[in-house]
């Protein structure tokens, strides 16, 4: 580390005095954005331990300056909250194997050049990140199916995208053939070259599509605002956090939609709807620094093919 | 690759009937017909319900039933949207907010990433990578709830330009119509930024060294080198992103102005999903919200098409 940093200090020394400027410029943009992309975290942490009435005096910054847990205690007063986050668990946990299975499952056959509508089904896909039937007429389906209201809304229609779909065939593009013509030669079917042969070859960009839609489950708030706005039992950590955070906002967005009708109008006090904020970003955070090297290949192979 | 693509061909029939080939491959169909049928129904199913938007529906009971004995209305909807105000005003800020993502939004992940290819300090560069991507893994709702406080009357932002003598007084700035595109797309930045960065910075890292080495031998600087051998080298990955971009155009995304948004700024806040969901759902007025949803997927198609074209032209591969 130390020799490193000698050896930079020597590069840096050996450049022109523009380059020199250059590199200044750089590392105080760079440090910029660090603190432009990291303040708000830290604010949002800082006020949901400070003592609500410091607060409203203004000013705080990252560190709380009277530190107090009631604002953690005061979250008991949502007792949906409680509801929401076993919903946003489980659809997480749910959504992300059942969403595994059937992705891979798909990307495996289209990986297969000898497979007959190959070309036919993945344009069928790939179609549909482009091109959409509209919300109403989707939303007539949804009701068709009889999914509104239900848990099923957040499973049965987001199973496969079609962006995990290319990123999971690309992957599988990359294994060598010989490997499937030799289990073929000891009598493998499709399905079971599939489990047996595809699947652990694959573990890597499987645990990336798994978090990719973990993260997509966990974050969602749209579907329970429009498909099951009323429906107590199923609703979800984000939906409840947005009643909450909007009603305190009073910045109703489509005010002649029905669940904006009843939307809280109980306006929570900053300190209460940050520590509920925080409460919903943690999972993330502590995932995130195990996971992020998985997010990144996994884009990285879905640029190279996208 | 060529050898490999031969190789699988013979051993499942290239040869043979088409029954012989299906049932050949019998494991394989099994395997992909549910999530046919289940594409179908979740994104082409849809598209017969444009068929409302000719009709004057009604909802009723049973939802087939109503389907069917809707009046025809001809192009009436159509007319009555052409006609409204509002759908001007949500059409230019679909607009105007995707333009401004599709140009400011598109450039600023470039230049970010071949920043942080020209940071020396190893540690300094990781750390600034794992922090970018944090804010894309948070939802839109938390960051919109980061947002609103940052910039909230007696937020930070509002603080820091005060004691830097920049207001006199503080702003609401979520309260601005004026100023409503440019927040949504320095939102969009900063929650975005670091994860576009990505595809950006692993072109620029599968560049050959040696290139900058010679340049480097033959005297050019540092931006020269960004000049003459960063930016060509990705020109590609950034064209076939640009065009993915323009497919996308009038998909600007609604989560954002739904939630930064109020009733006061409306007039620059509300887009067109937003505008489909306050007519077509809030008010039950079903076939006009699907009139929308058509002119909507139109331009989106026609977009596409011509992105796909483009793609082609300039790559010799389209987009889908």
């Amino acid at each position: 580390m130390m020799t490193n940093m000698k050896s930079n200090y020597k590069k840096f020394m050996r450049q022109k005095t523009s380059e020199k400027i250059f590199e200044v410029i750089l590392y105080i943009v760079m440090t910029g954005a660090l603190i432009i992309t990291l303040f708000p975290f830290l604010n949002v942490l800082a006020i949901s331990f400070n003592l609500s009435s410091d607060t409203a005096t203004g000013g705080v910054g990252i560190f709380p300056r009277v530190f107090t847990l009631d604002n953690y205690k005061e979250l008991s007063r949502f007792p949906a909250l409680w509801t929401g986050f076993y919903i946003s668990v489980l659809r997480t946990v749910i959504g992300a194997v059942t969403g595994l299975f059937c992705t891979s499952m798909l990307a495996y056959v289209l990986s297969r050049r000898d497979y007959m509508f190959r070309k036919f089904v993945t344009t069928m896909f790939l179609l549909t990140m482009y091109v959409s039937g509209g919300l109403i007429p989707y939303f007539m389906v949804i009701r068709v199916f009889s999914l509104n209201n239900s848990f099923w809304i957040y499973i049965v229609p987001s199973l496969i995208s079609a962006y995990n779909l290319i990123i999971v065939r690309s992957f599988i593009e990359g294994v060598p053939d010989s490997l499937q013509e030799s289990a073929i030669i000891d009598g493998a079917n499709d399905v079971q070259i599939f489990v047996r042969v595809i699947v652990p070859l694959c573990k890597p960009v499987l645990a990336t599509v798994a978090l990719f839609i973990a993260v997509a489950q966990w974050n969602s708030w749209f579907d329970t605002y429009l498909y099951a706005p009323f429906e107590e039992s199923i609703t979800t950590l984000q939906y409840e956090l947005m009643k909450i955070l909007q009603g305190a906002a009073s910045s109703g967005v489509a005010r002649g939609t029905a669940a904006q009708l009843q939307m809280a109008k109980t306006i929570s006090p900053l300190s209460i709807r940050m520590a509920i904020t925080v409460v919903t970003i943690i999972p993330i955070i502590v995932v995130y620094p195990f996971a992020q090297k998985y997010f990144v290949s996994g884009m990285t192979l879905g640029a190279v093919k996208g | 690759m060529e050898r490999e693509k031969k190789a699988l061909k013979p051993r499942k029939g290239a040869k043979g009937s088409f029954a012989q080939r299906f049932y050949k491959q019998r494991y394989l169909m099994i395997m992909s017909l549910p999530f046919v049928i289940w594409c179908f129904i979740f994104s082409y199913l849809p598209m017969f319900g444009w068929i409302m938007a000719f009709q004057d529906f009604k909802l009723q009971r049973s939802l087939t039933e109503s389907f069917f004995t809707a009046e025809w209305v001809g192009l009436q909807h159509f007319q009555e949207l052409f006609r409204d105000e509002r759908f001007y005003f949500a059409l230019r800020n679909t607009l105007g907010m995707s333009i401004l993502g599709i140009t400011i939004g598109f450039v600023i992940p470039i230049v970010f990433a071949i920043m942080i290819n020209e940071l020396r300090n190893g540690l300094f560069k990781r750390t600034i990578q794992t922090i970018s991507y944090l804010p894309h893994f948070i939802s839109w709702v938390i960051a919109a709830g980061m947002i609103s406080q940052m910039l909230s009357a007696n937020g930070p932002v509002n603080d820091l330009l005060i004691s830097a003598g920049v207001l006199d007084e503080r702003v609401p700035f979520l309260g601005i119509g004026e100023m409503f595109w440019g927040i949504i797309t320095v939102s969009d930045i900063w929650k975005e930024v670091g994860w576009n960065a990505i595809v950006f910075l692993a072109a620029i890292t599968s560049v050959d060294t040696a290139l900058y080495e010679a340049a480097e031998v033959d005297g050019a600087g540092r931006f020269r080198r960004i000049w003459h051998i960063t930016l060509p080298s990705i020109s590609n990955v950034i064209m076939v992103i640009l065009i993915m971009n323009i497919g996308w155009l009038v998909n600007v995304g609604f989560e954002r102005q739904m939630l930064l948004g109020s009733d006061q700024i409306r007039r620059w806040a509300e887009v067109l999903d937003i505008y489909v969901l306050r007519f077509g759902i809030g008010m039950g007025r079903y076939s006009y919200g699907t009139a929308i949803g058509i002119f909507r997927s139109s331009v989106s198609i026609i977009l596409l098409y011509v992105a796909n074209r483009l793609a082609k032209r300039s790559s010799g591969g389209g987009i889908i």
